[in-house]
């Protein structure tokens, strides 16, 4: 199936999105990790928030130049996740999936893409350095206003509540019990 | 030593070390590669598929631009071979963190070394026990590195399983992986450690990372068909290939004992080596 292409800000077309689509995303995305959610839970979203797509993400930056910017496990933000897409946040991208609470808040208002791990050269040959948010937190943790086109990505989460991460781990333990349980 | 020897050492350690991960970070070992193109060609999914492809188009794109494969450059672990007649020093551990140093600034890394509790980082890459430095004595002077991302580092396990728990070494593999799922970013490459002690089978199982991935004898074929079964695949996606490779390590331990680590190492297994020129 042809890849569907997405621009932020992102706004109802999400919700005919499907787990298993995929996806090129072009347009503004924000980078954060656990340090960035912690600090915006505390000061407040630096940045516009509707419609807007939260990157998992710590990049290698030298100078104005984005070396290498792969996605980061996004479990670590399972539980700092609610505020963002309380405040209109409407996408989130990452590696690994999420945990059930976020599907439930993804529901009817966000999606989860996942983009491959390590695929961070093929990223940066795609991304365009626009700003920085507290740089103080260092190069990983600080949060990066980057400009992408067409980044590859599969919907992992959809706002139907469909969860491709979560139909593969309950698949992987049925199979694990059938080998292993004596 | 003198103290002008001492510094030539020390140079020439720091310029292997530098080389080292400067290979390490932008071009994977061609086992590896060939592994992760055999895994491309046997999944079916269009989804599982064109995870590989993108990893596939990464690795040729890191080396093409001469950039790092991941973002995660890792924590810098280094093994050095000592020949006779090249003592162990204090200059050698200075000269690994001084190519450290260097490797971070031209590479360049992304800093990650950072004090565990106030979480403050050190800007180079090195700080109290980093670079993680092993020592062994060796036919050639080489200096190995290992760069070790967190995502896989994270999922990784240890079991104090019990003598009569033998038979179910597989099992605490496979529940490794399962445990894990997409988070290590499979295709995983996973190393195992069985014996020794509580922490020297961890480091055994670290060793076996070292290991070439395209061989794997029948003990750890069973395994990694075992962690294939689980269909975790590409990026916990789904698919056939959750594991690369299994790699087994072996010590004597206590009559009373059986230590078992598993340490995942994501598809990008990233390793170099290079020889220490005097």
């Amino acid at each position: 199936m042809k890849p569907v292409k997405l621009a932020t800000p992102l706004g109802d077309e999400i919700c005919d999105l499907y787990a298993g689509d995929r996806v090129l995303l072009s347009g503004t995305v924000y980078t954060a990790r656990d340090e960035a959610h912690l600090r915006m839970m505390e000061e407040g979203i630096p940045f516009d928030p509707c419609g807007a797509v939260i990157y998992h993400c710590g990049p290698v930056i030298q100078g104005d130049r984005i070396v290498a910017a792969g996605p980061t496990t996004s479990a670590r933000m399972n539980a700092l996740t609610g505020f963002l897409l309380d405040a209109g946040v409407k996408g989130l991208i990452g590696k690994g999936g999420m945990g059930k609470a976020v599907v439930e808040q993804l529901e009817g208002r966000g999606v989860y893409f996942a983009f491959t791990g390590g695929c961070a050269a093929l990223a940066s040959s795609c991304m365009q350095l626009k700003g920085v948010y507290y740089a103080d937190l260092g190069m990983a943790e600080a949060i990066w206003e980057i400009e992408l086109s067409d980044l590859p990505l599969v919907v992992g989460i959809d706002t139907h509540g469909n969860d491709l991460f979560g139909k593969v781990e309950e698949s992987a333990l049925e199979s694990f019990n059938r080998e292993f349980s004596r | 030593m003198s103290s002008s020897a001492g510094q030539r050492l020390r140079a020439a350690v720091a310029e292997a070390t530098a080389r080292a991960f400067h290979e390490s970070e932008i071009r994977l070992p061609s086992d590896v590669v060939a592994a992760l193109k055999r895994a491309a060609g046997e999944e079916t999914g269009e989804i599982a598929r064109g995870e590989l492809e993108n990893i596939l188009a990464n690795i040729a794109r890191a080396e093409e631009l001469g950039v790092p494969i991941c973002q995660d450059t890792g924590v810098p672990v280094v093994y050095i071979r000592l020949p006779e007649g090249i003592p162990l020093s204090t200059e050698l551990y200075e000269g690994v963190a001084d190519g450290v140093r260097r490797a971070t600034a031209e590479v360049p890394l992304r800093p990650n070394v950072v004090d565990p509790l106030t979480r403050e980082n050190t800007l180079d890459n090195t700080g109290p026990g980093m670079p993680a430095i092993h020592v062994a004595p060796g036919e050639r002077f080489t200096i190995t590195v290992l760069p070790k991302g967190a995502g896989a580092e994270n999922m990784s396990r240890i079991g104090m399983l019990l003598p009569s728990q033998k038979d179910t070494i597989p099992r605490f593999v496979v529940e490794t992986m399962l445990v894990a799922g997409g988070k290590p970013c499979p295709p995983v490459v996973l190393g195992v450690g069985i014996g020794g002690t509580f922490d020297g089978a961890a480091a055994l199982a670290k060793e076996a990372l070292l290991e070439p991935i395209d061989t794997m004898t029948p003990f750890e074929q069973e395994i990694c068909a075992a962690v294939n079964r689980l269909g975790t695949g590409p990026m916990g996606l789904g698919g056939k290939i959750t594991a690369l490779a299994v790699k087994v390590k072996t010590a004597g331990c206590h009559t009373a004992s059986l230590p078992v680590a598993v340490n995942v190492q994501c598809w990008a297994c990233r390793r170099a080596t290079v020889e220490v020129r005097l």
